[in-house]
């Protein structure tokens, strides 16, 4: 049995002759935070659908709990204990907390024929699963487009957990919060991880990865630059690596030339 | 001091909690998408009621007679709200209306089918009608806008062409000697609860004619088809697990799909929704007239739409409610009927039937607004 929950074998994906990732390898413990930094373009997305078994891999392999495995599609992924939460987040703001927590995955009651949704069962859970994240909805019927948008994406992660998953797959989760919001997600996050949960985070803002990652993958232009561990990296290397070092520092250049004749 | 300090420190505690029960009251009526249309329905009642209370209006053959056209109104707009909820339109309604009705009558006349096989047939065009209008946007991914807007001139289109083919004519007269003895056709052609009025008759408190029979005959079957409706689409909306992957269809189609619900399969099966509601609309309408018209259930996919607007549903999905629709049905039928008991000349009824579509729309907006405003 392998130590790690998933992994990552030297994955490439390939849309005709673009190359959008090529031998990206990863590996995530229980309860361990990956963050995987990129600019735009550098092949995020693409590992985020494939990890969400939306895409296959043509090259490599994905083991999940020492386990080789082809994902058919997106509700494979899930079944296995992939969540993962889109930027979008999947809620409905015009549905009610609980319509949205549960929505696709509604608890039923009754007769065969006459099954229905148990609606004070599902309102229970919901306002208990916000209750324990510190998000006090005082009304579980209210509009998820009245909650905040950090407290939502607590909702799609707390819903995510609440559904089985193992490996949390977070798409840029802070990338649309202020100061405040962000950090709130961030502390939830590091607390389901605390409870034995993977957790991959995708994001562009090494200010809010630097924190709460065990490790720190960087992609760029497809190819993954390497994973390290927190005691090894900077938040300044980071930072250079995302980008591209040299371009910075090209930038740089270019900047003291603009400045000269001004100065 | 320092107590009574405190004690109003307590009293404005108390105040503010008060204050906060209140407004989430409010706040839980106004987010119920039939609001605006039960307010209406009792605007437009209490205007009646001043302007023609005394005409036989209200009496109970007046009654019957706008709660019938009420109904027949109601039983499509509660499908086409459905079909909103989910974020789709259905301008087919109209048109299948008339295909219905002669897909009942031909058979019935020219092949001489039993009438109960003519009606199931024309329940099954329905599910056909549905499912390729489904299939088409699902598939497709065209707005279903124009998809359906295709599928109302394809419908009538054929419809006139094949009753002229088969009949040489555009009406098929002659199912009313059928309807008796029809082991199916009752469902959509009895009157219920006759006793009632025969009894409400014999004590003079309804009109009579003057063979001493009661004017009112009973409910008819286009109300006890129509409150049917209401209750099983509400029950679907609010109760059922479909109910919710209605409004999550409508509400986001990709964030629904997501978390795995078969939107695709929601929507095909609003679309048949809407199809059999209009064929049920045809069955009840065929049987009572005894004819077919190829014209039957011309812009009524049109006016179903606003009766649904009216009763709160948003044109972008996700939001209303069947019990709204009822009620936007119940207003539009009203008028329609009440415009004769005044003095209104009742050309001006469809001016009242855009004005009152404009203010909900306007006022839905408001509300939509409310509802998802961050705190």
């Amino acid at each position: 049995m392998s130590d790690y929950l998933i992994e990552f074998n030297n994955i490439s994906k390939f849309f005709g002759k673009v190359i959008a990732l090529k031998n990206v390898t990863m590996k995530l413990k229980k309860g361990e935070i990956m963050c995987l930094l990129g600019d735009n373009g550098a092949g995020k997305s693409t590992l985020i659908k494939t990890l969400a078994g939306v895409h296959k891999p043509d090259e490599g392999e994905i083991i999940v709990e020492g386990n080789k495995t082809v994902f058919d599609g997106p509700k494979e992924a899930l079944d296995m204990g992939i969540a993962t939460v889109y930027q979008d987040l999947a809620l409905v703001s015009l549905m009610s907390v609980t319509r949205n927590f549960f929505m696709g995955r509604e608890p039923l009651k009754g007769l065969s024929l006459f099954k229905t949704f148990d609606i004070e069962k599902a309102n229970k859970i919901a306002a208990d699963r916000m209750a324990q994240i510190g998000i006090d909805v005082r009304d579980p019927s209210q509009a998820v487009g009245t909650m905040s948008g950090g407290e939502r994406q607590c909702l799609a992660i707390s819903r995510a957990i609440y559904f089985g998953a193992k490996v949390l797959v977070l798409d840029e989760p802070t990338s649309a919060l202020g100061v405040h919001q962000a950090s709130v997600v961030l502390k939830y996050i590091v607390k389901a991880a605390s409870q034995g949960l993977a957790v991959i985070l995708i994001t562009h803002n090494v200010h809010h990865a630097h924190p709460v990652g065990n490790s720190f993958t960087v992609l760029n232009r497809g190819k993954n630059l390497g994973t390290y561990k927190k005691k090894n990296i900077t938040r300044e290397k980071l930072l250079s690596m995302m980008a591209g070092g040299e371009e910075l520092d090209k930038l740089e250049v270019e900047l003291q030339e603009m400045n000269r004749p001004s100065a | 001091m320092s107590t009574k300090s405190k004690s109003i420190q307590n009293k404005t505690e108390f105040k503010e909690d008060e204050r906060l029960q209140s407004v989430s009251k409010l706040r839980l009526l106004l987010n119920r998408p039939e609001l605006g249309a039960l307010g209406g329905a009792i605007l437009v009642f209490i205007f009646f009621g001043i302007v023609a209370g005394d005409t036989g209006m209200f009496s109970a053959y007046g009654m019957l007679n706008f709660l019938d056209v009420s109904a027949n109104l109601g039983i499509i707009a509660i499908a086409a709200a459905m079909l909103m909820i989910g974020g789709e339109f259905d301008l087919s309604i109209g048109s299948m209306i008339g295909f219905a009705g002669i897909c009942i009558a031909i058979p019935a006349i020219y092949w001489g089918w039993p009438l109960w096989m003519s009606i199931v047939f024309a329940f099954s065009m329905a599910v056909l009608v549905g499912y390729f209008n489904g299939i088409l946007v699902v598939k497709t991914g065209l707005p279903s806008f124009i998809v359906t807007l295709a599928m109302l001139f394809i419908l009538r289109g054929a419809t006139l062409a094949l009753t002229r083919l088969i009949t040489g004519r555009t009406q098929v007269p002659g199912l009313t000697v059928l309807v008796e003895n029809d082991p199916l056709a009752w469902i959509f052609a009895t009157d219920t609860f006759k006793w009632v009025f025969i009894w409400l008759g014999s004590m003079n408190l309804i009109d009579l004619r003057t063979d001493g029979t009661p004017l009112a005959t009973g409910i008819p079957p286009s109300v006890v088809w129509f409150i049917f409706f209401t209750i099983v689409a509400t029950w679907i909306l609010m109760k059922t697990r479909y109910g919710n992957w209605i409004f999550a269809s409508g509400g986001d189609k990709n964030g629904a799909n997501n978390v795995g619900v078969p939107v695709g399969r929601v929507k095909i099966g609003l679309f048949i929704g809407t199809a059999v509601a209009s064929t049920v609309f045809a069955t009840i309408q065929v049987l009572d007239a005894g004819s077919a018209d190829t014209m039957r259930g011309t812009l009524k996919e049109l006016e179903a739409i606003a009766a649904a607007v009216v009763g709160g549903c948003l044109l972008t999905g996700g939001y209303g409610s069947a019990i709204g629709a009822a009620f936007g049905a119940l207003i539009f039928g009203t008028v329609s009927m009440g415009i004769f008991y005044t003095d209104i000349d009742t050309d001006w009824f469809k001016v009242f039937l855009g004005a009152m579509m404009l203010i909900a729309v306007i006022f839905n907006n408001y509300i939509r607004k409310k509802v998802t405003e961050s705190k």
